[in-house]
């Protein structure tokens, strides 16, 4: 019977991203929950990149999906452009890495052979061997580094690519023609190891910004992407954002965010706008008055005319001060490119004058060349090339599992020369949401507890989540209650062993707050507060040490940002605008200081970009978590000087990798130019460095202490 | 030397069908998921056929 309807009706696959999943119970509570559920044909979980894959008929849309994991007690939001799985950076190099590790053992194992003294015959059978495994594993492992040094040297640059291509082209050539003629040496297996050792860099590199972005990917999706619109006929209809058009009365329910910029028609509610402007408290709005795209509505539902939508609205204008910041930025040269730009000539010059100079003592061209060769090969920048790439990966693994992603490898770099910090005030020193009064909470007796608890996690209004998910850390459990109602604007409403039990709004209190009555007994007033962070003050006093100075740039009212700046003993700004902070982070950088930018706000979005290193919390807006290097999950802000520690810490690794592969390259490189290096030496050199280098960057995992 | 001629090809067809198995998982997305997979065998699902 299912299995007949299931063919009747056309099918289509949704991916949404679901970032809370984290383990495998989450898995098997996700599939099985949507197992079953009309309209779903199968589901999919893919953990690494937080994401499910629904099949379901076509009359279910990504809503509905998203409302049935909710059910499920998930929060999801659909990927844009449908299938669109974020392209992953690294497997692409794999299958190269395969080809060229298995070519390199086998070559290597014949290798062995000729230099442990395989004569004539053997010998050539050897090469030839060699040359068929070697020759075509070349050319297709070589490609990632022969497209990217061509690319370069279109654009007249040159990168690192460059001199591995030429040496790993030359040495092949000139090894095929060895073999043909029946030679001595052949250089196969320098190559393929070369190549071996470069793309296991480039796929670790690869792989670490894949693991971030996945990361930073799943924590995204917290805008509005549409409103539920409301017909003259009084009917409603969900459209998404780009389908709004100025003119437009859409109806914002509590706990939603707005998709468009507009003026409120009806109703009555406090917003959030804390998004836009940084300001903590909510701000009352009524009819006539104006309202911004992703300011969250707390209270009441209200009805909104759509006045600027898209590219329009105030959220838009910011993307845009931020793209061009983000221009800037893209300007800094990585540390491994500004080494080859030194290192590619260098090497390409002392080739040269190695053929000369061979050529003017009367060697004749093939041995002049066949040293050359083995100059590129053994400068050929195998440990040069891991050097930056392993530190980054041991480093930015080590902050993962203290909770910090990286997303770029050159955070690393810019991180470990900040010695300035601007920290924003909401969110970021803050925790950004209300939470429930500590003392109040411990006050509690343990029966009140369980029955706010049971009311809390019956509503999704912020406060009642704050409340349950504070009451369920404390250890208490739900207690069960019946006739549960929730009247928006008023509170939650519930019967509990007879008597009647709320969890509402004061009325006229000062500050947030919610009052818990108990039909007959006593009634509780529990303030919410925007607290500090955990630990804020140690982890500001070690930033102090580590020789960054701090202060604080918010964009809310002064009053709001002096408690705040009391507290932690900073000096601070406020009232800042966007643009502000993007000026305050200028003028100081013109004045030599190299400023981290630590914010979680669309407003600090233009910041975060401009900024030569930054850091946000992963409970940062959209834009933030976008703008931001490095992304912390913990609440506890010691998350910063762990990670300016742990990126000091790599360079300094980084430096002494350079120095190792470098100071190599001066023990080899007079052996080359006098020509004492055969293939077994170069082999020999190449694979120790290149250890020796991996070998001290595994030091770094223990950089996040 | 006769040995070799037996030992030359096994080694490489050995080598061969390692670098196979590999790109068959490369295609059949044996690498999609490494965090999931990793996680699945925990689950316990012996009395429910997925």
């Amino acid at each position: 019977m299912t299995a007949v309807s299931l063919r009747e009706e056309p099918t289509e696959t949704t991916v949404l991203a679901v970032p809370g999943m984290h383990c495998a119970g989450c898995i098997s509570r996700i599939e099985r929950g949507l197992a079953g559920r009309p309209g779903i044909v199968s589901s999919r979980v893919n953990l690494s990149a937080r994401q499910v894959t629904i099949e379901h008929f076509r009359s279910l849309k990504a809503r509905d999906l998203v409302a049935e994991l909710e059910r499920i007690g998930f929060e999801a939001e659909p990927r844009k452009g449908a299938l669109a799985a974020s392209p992953s950076q690294a497997r692409p190099l794999l299958a190269p890495l395969a080809v060229a590790g298995f070519a390199a053992m086998n070559v290597m194992l014949l290798s062995v052979s000729v230099w442990s003294g395989a004569e004539g015959s053997t010998r050539a059978l050897f090469h030839w061997v060699s040359a068929l495994i070697g020759v075509p594993a070349i050319a297709y492992a070589g490609m990632p580094f022969f497209r990217s040094a061509w690319g370069a040297l279109r654009k007249r640059r040159t990168n690192m690519d460059v001199p591995i291509s030429i040496g790993v082209v030359i040495a092949t050539a000139l090894s095929l023609y060895e073999v043909v003629t029946g030679g001595h040496d052949a250089w196969f297996d320098g190559a393929l190891m070369l190549l071996t050792f470069l793309l296991a860099g480039r796929t670790l590199d690869a792989m670490m910004r894949d693991r971030a972005r996945s990361g930073v990917d799943a924590l995204l999706g917290h805008a509005a992407q549409g409103a539920m619109v409301v017909a003259s006929d009084g009917s409603l209809a969900w459209k998404p954002a780009e389908a709004l058009a100025p003119g437009t009365v859409i109806r914002v329910a509590a706990g939603e965010r707005l998709a468009a910029d507009g003026e409120i028609l009806s109703g009555h509610s406090r917003f959030d706008q804390s998004l836009l402007t940084g300001e903590s408290a909510p701000v009352a709005g009524s009819a006539g008055d104006e309202v911004l795209a992703g300011t969250l509505n707390l209270d009441a539902p209200v009805d909104v005319r759509v006045a600027a939508t898209g590219a329009d609205t105030k959220l838009a204008e910011i993307a845009r001060l931020m793209e061009a910041a983000a221009q800037d930025r893209s300007k800094y040269v990585r540390l491994a490119d500004r080494a080859a730009r030194l290192y590619a000539p260098a090497v390409h010059t002392l080739a040269a004058l190695t053929f000369a100079g061979w050529m003017v003592a009367g060697a004749g061209w093939h041995q002049s060349l066949v040293i050359a060769i083995s100059v590129l090969i053994i400068t050929c920048p195998c440990a040069l090339g891991l050097a930056v790439p392993v530190a980054q990966v041991v480093a930015s693994g080590a902050l993962m599992r203290a909770g910090i992603m990286v997303k770029d490898g050159s955070a690393f770099e810019r991180l470990a020369r900040v010695d300035r910090a601007l920290l924003d005030k909401t969110g970021t020193l803050t925790l950004g949401r209300p939470v429930p009064d500590p003392q109040v909470l411990d006050n509690l007796p343990r029966e009140a507890a369980s029955v706010a608890l049971a009311l809390a996690s019956h509503s999704r209004h912020p406060l009642s989540r704050a409340l349950a998910a504070a009451l369920a850390a404390r250890g208490h459990a739900a207690t069960p209650i019946e006739d549960v109602a929730e009247r928006p604007g008023e509170g939650v409403f519930a019967r509990w062993s007879g008597r009647e039990v709320a969890l509402r709004r004061p009325e006229g209190a000062q500050g947030t707050a919610v009052r818990l009555s108990m039909d007959g007994g006593a009634v509780w007033q529990i303030p919410f507060a925007d607290r500090l962070r955990p630990d804020c003050h140690a982890a500001l006093a070690q930033l102090g040490e580590l020789g960054v100075d701090l202060s604080i740039v918010s964009g809310d009212h002064a009053r709001a940002v002096a408690e705040v700046a009391r507290a932690t003993g900073l000096l601070a700004q406020a009232d800042a605008r966007p643009q502000d902070k993007q000026d305050l982070i200028a003028r100081l950088q013109a004045a030599g200081r190299h400023v981290l930018m630590v914010g979680d706000g669309l407003n600090d979005g233009p910041a975060l970009a401009k900024a030569d290193a930054s850091i946000a919390p992963g409970s940062a807006s959209e834009v933030g978590l976008q703008a931001a290097d490095l992304v912390f999950v913990q609440d506890s802000l010691l998350a910063l000087p762990r990670a300016v520690r742990a990126a000091r810490a790599t360079m300094r690794v980084v430096r002494q990798n350079f120095a190792l592969a470098i100071g190599y390259n001066v023990l080899a490189v007079p052996l080359a130019i006098a020509g004492y290096v055969n293939p077994m030496i170069a082999a020999l050199a190449m694979s120790l460095s290149s250890l020796v280098v991996v070998g001290n960057s595994l030091r770094l995992t223990r950089a996040a202490r | 030397m006769k040995v070799l001629g037996l030992l030359l090809p096994v080694a490489l067809l050995l080598g061969l069908g390692g670098l196979a198995a590999f790109f068959w998982a490369l295609r059949n997305g044996q690498f999609d998921d490494p965090d999931g997979d990793a996680a699945r065998i925990l689950i316990d699902d012996d009395d429910d056929e997925e």
